[in-house]
């Protein structure tokens, strides 16, 4: 039972991460019906530029405790959704009349060129995040000992999650963003911006990619250039479950994601570990493509 | 055009063939590669240039022809050449199995799925599926190539018998191309729908394109396992499926767009190699760019022209020189 929900909270916590990047997926699917294969990267360069903050301006020396964390990963949040927003400028919107496939290409170049921009920047060894702004304490729960950089991890993503949630739902912006997703032509005749809007998604989701890049640096303590695509791969396939261009779906996928890997990784196999995901990914698309919560495909896949 | 195809191809195989007496043993080898890269791009040029299926899962197929010549040679002591068409049936078989549920995915969805598979067969070879694999370190001791009883061993052996083989694939190609199979494959590139409206069965063409380029791969995979003589799941990673989709892409879908794309990806970074680990950084630009401004590619193939019967010539009163261009596709 010990094993158990030490996996399970573990599951939640890594699947805490794959939602907060699946929403970026999900969102620009939602709004572009475009797969934006550069996601992964801006969640590696989120992670990267997390790393610079912590430890060349010693922001977590000076700024101390919780504080100087928050600061950091505010200031991720602004850089990535900068370069997101850069992206869609740059690679994106030069092709919105074509076909989508030659947007999924341009797509595929952005992320290769990401990936080595970090790392021709950084170098192609791991990085390790700074030991000590990481949290050691451990809490016991009901006789299990649960590390404290966990919960706070599950909180973090689900506080996100709940105010991205709330943004959509409650706010003008958010409902115009919902309306771009269901009919642009529409969106756009009712007096909506819809390229401000697009610029917004693509500001959004990568800011929320960063935050994940920076929250798997403090979790696991060190970050790879690499990282980017297999974090992408598993978050997209968590989106596609909770069914893509779905809000909460991503959410939901992410989590529930995050804890077949865990339990699989426990139970199952070590090693397979990466192969569960894709495995899942198949499955969902042959299965059941419309994904757990998607109702609404716009065409047949 | 027919004309300028033809000479370009002339010129082509000239200057492959005198290449080798101008070229020290390492130019030779990277021309090996270049040859390797062509016929792999060639076979997934099928899938992705004619038919417009996007596979970013081309190294699996490889692997599994590559692995399967090494298996054979290694334990069973067969003879590398003679393992070629079974590689290449292992790999087709592989592709039936895997691309049958997955046919039907748009676009957008099968490129993430083969990426899926492409690293799923990556993991299992490192988890030394069924204990013939290797594990992480692979398989070696792979014996050298007897051609009639001329042993293969030397870079310049290596590029005559790849670039012969890349000879053979481009004339299969170009006849496949102009087959019904090769335009079926073209309808369903260009609209999907409307060829299945029109009675072609296209998930059956999609699966036999699917087939047909994995056998392809398979059997480039022995020349491979030949070649390196060691062979690990490190050299099938998504990465060189990502090599060889650019290629295919960025040449256009043509055979000679694909010779194109694999000299300037594989050999071009060579001539620049203390910038070689910008290599990739410059590929990824490319492809953006490429996309904005040359969505087709740089050698895209060419429209069809066909004869029309004489009856339907002398109503319409066109015909004559379309002719002399019949064929089309390049």
């Amino acid at each position: 039972m010990e094993e158990f929900f030490q996996q399970l909270t573990n599951g939640l916590a890594v699947g805490g991460i794959y939602a907060l990047i699946a929403l970026g997926y999900t969102m620009v699917y939602g709004v572009l019906k475009l797969i934006n294969f550069a996601h992964g990267d801006l969640f590696t360069i989120g992670a990267y530029l997390g790393f610079t903050l912590f430890t060349a301006f010693g922001l977590a020396g000076w700024v101390s405790g919780p504080g100087g964390v928050l600061l950091v990963l505010v200031m991720v949040m602004g850089l990535v959704a900068l370069i997101g927003f850069l992206l869609e400028r740059v690679a994106y919107r030069p092709l919105r009349s074509s076909s989508r496939l030659s947007a999924v290409v341009s797509a595929l170049g952005a992320s290769i060129f990401f990936q080595n921009a970090v790392m021709l920047i950084y170098g192609a060894k791991f990085q390790v995040y700074p030991n000590d702004i990481r949290p050691s304490y451990v809490l016991s729960i009901m006789g299990i000992d649960v590390p404290l950089v966990r919960i706070m991890m599950i909180a973090a993503s689900l506080g996100l999650m709940l105010a991205l949630y709330w943004f959509t739902q409650r706010t003008r912006i958010g409902a115009a963003i919902r309306a771009t997703a269901i009919d642009q032509g529409a969106a756009k005749l009712m007096g909506i911006d819809v390229n401000r809007v697009i610029s917004l998604v693509f500001m959004i989701g990568p800011a929320l990619g960063g935050v994940a890049g920076v929250m798997v640096g403090l979790y696991y303590g060190q970050v790879d250039f690499t990282m980017g695509w297999v974090y992408g791969l598993k978050a997209f396939t968590a989106a596609i479950l909770g069914g893509i261009g779905n809000i909460p779906g991503a959410m939901v996928g992410g989590l529930l994601l995050g804890v077949i890997e865990a339990l699989g990784a426990a139970y199952i196999s070590i090693a397979w570990k990466d192969a569960i995901a894709f495995l899942v990914l198949i499955l969902i698309l042959i299965i059941r493509p419309t994904g757990l919560l998607g109702e609404r495909v716009a065409d047949k896949i | 055009m027919t004309v300028s195809r033809t000479t370009s191809y002339a010129g082509i195989a000239v200057v492959v063939a005198v290449l080798p007496l101008l070229l020290d043993p390492y130019w030779t080898d990277v021309f090996v590669s270049i040859g390797l890269y062509s016929v792999l791009a060639l076979s997934l040029n099928i899938i992705l240039g004619q038919a417009g299926l996007f596979h970013m899962g081309h190294a699996a197929f490889y692997a599994v022809g590559a692995y399967v010549t090494a298996i054979a040679n290694t334990m069973w002591g067969v003879p590398v050449l003679w393992a070629m068409p079974f590689a290449g049936l292992a790999a087709a078989l592989f592709a039936m199995v895997v691309a049958r549920p997955i046919i039907h995915l748009r676009g957008d969805y099968l490129l993430i799925v083969t990426i899926g598979i492409v690293e799923i067969v990556r993991i299992a070879l490192i988890n030394n599926v069924f204990g013939l694999t290797g594990g992480a370190n692979g398989i070696f001791g792979i014996s050298r190539p007897m051609l009639f009883g001329f042993k293969i061993a030397k870079p310049v052996h290596f590029y005559y018998l790849v670039w012969a083989y890349v000879a053979c694939s481009i004339l299969l190609f170009r006849r496949l191309e102009n087959s019904r199979f090769g335009r079926a494959l073209n309808y369903i590139k260009e609209d999907d729908t409307a060829a299945e409206g029109s009675g072609v069965n296209t998930a059956s063409y999609k699966l036999w394109a699917f087939v047909l380029g994995a056998f392809w791969a398979g059997m480039t995979g022995t020349i491979y396992a030949a070649k390196m003589t060691i062979i690990s799941p490190e050299s099938f990673s998504f990465w060189e499926s990502v090599v060889l989709f650019a290629i295919v892409i960025l040449g256009g879908g043509s055979n000679r767009g694909v010779l194109l794309g694999a000299f300037l990806l594989i050999g071009l970074p060579e001539f620049f190699r203390e910038f070689a680990s910008a290599r990739m950084l410059a590929f990824g630009l490319a492809m953006v760019v490429m996309m904005i401004f040359r969505p087709q590619g740089m050698l895209p193939p060419m429209p069809r022209f066909y004869k029309l019967p004489e009856r339907i010539r002398c109503i319409t009163g066109k015909g004559g020189d379309a002719a002399a261009q019949a064929g089309g596709g390049a």
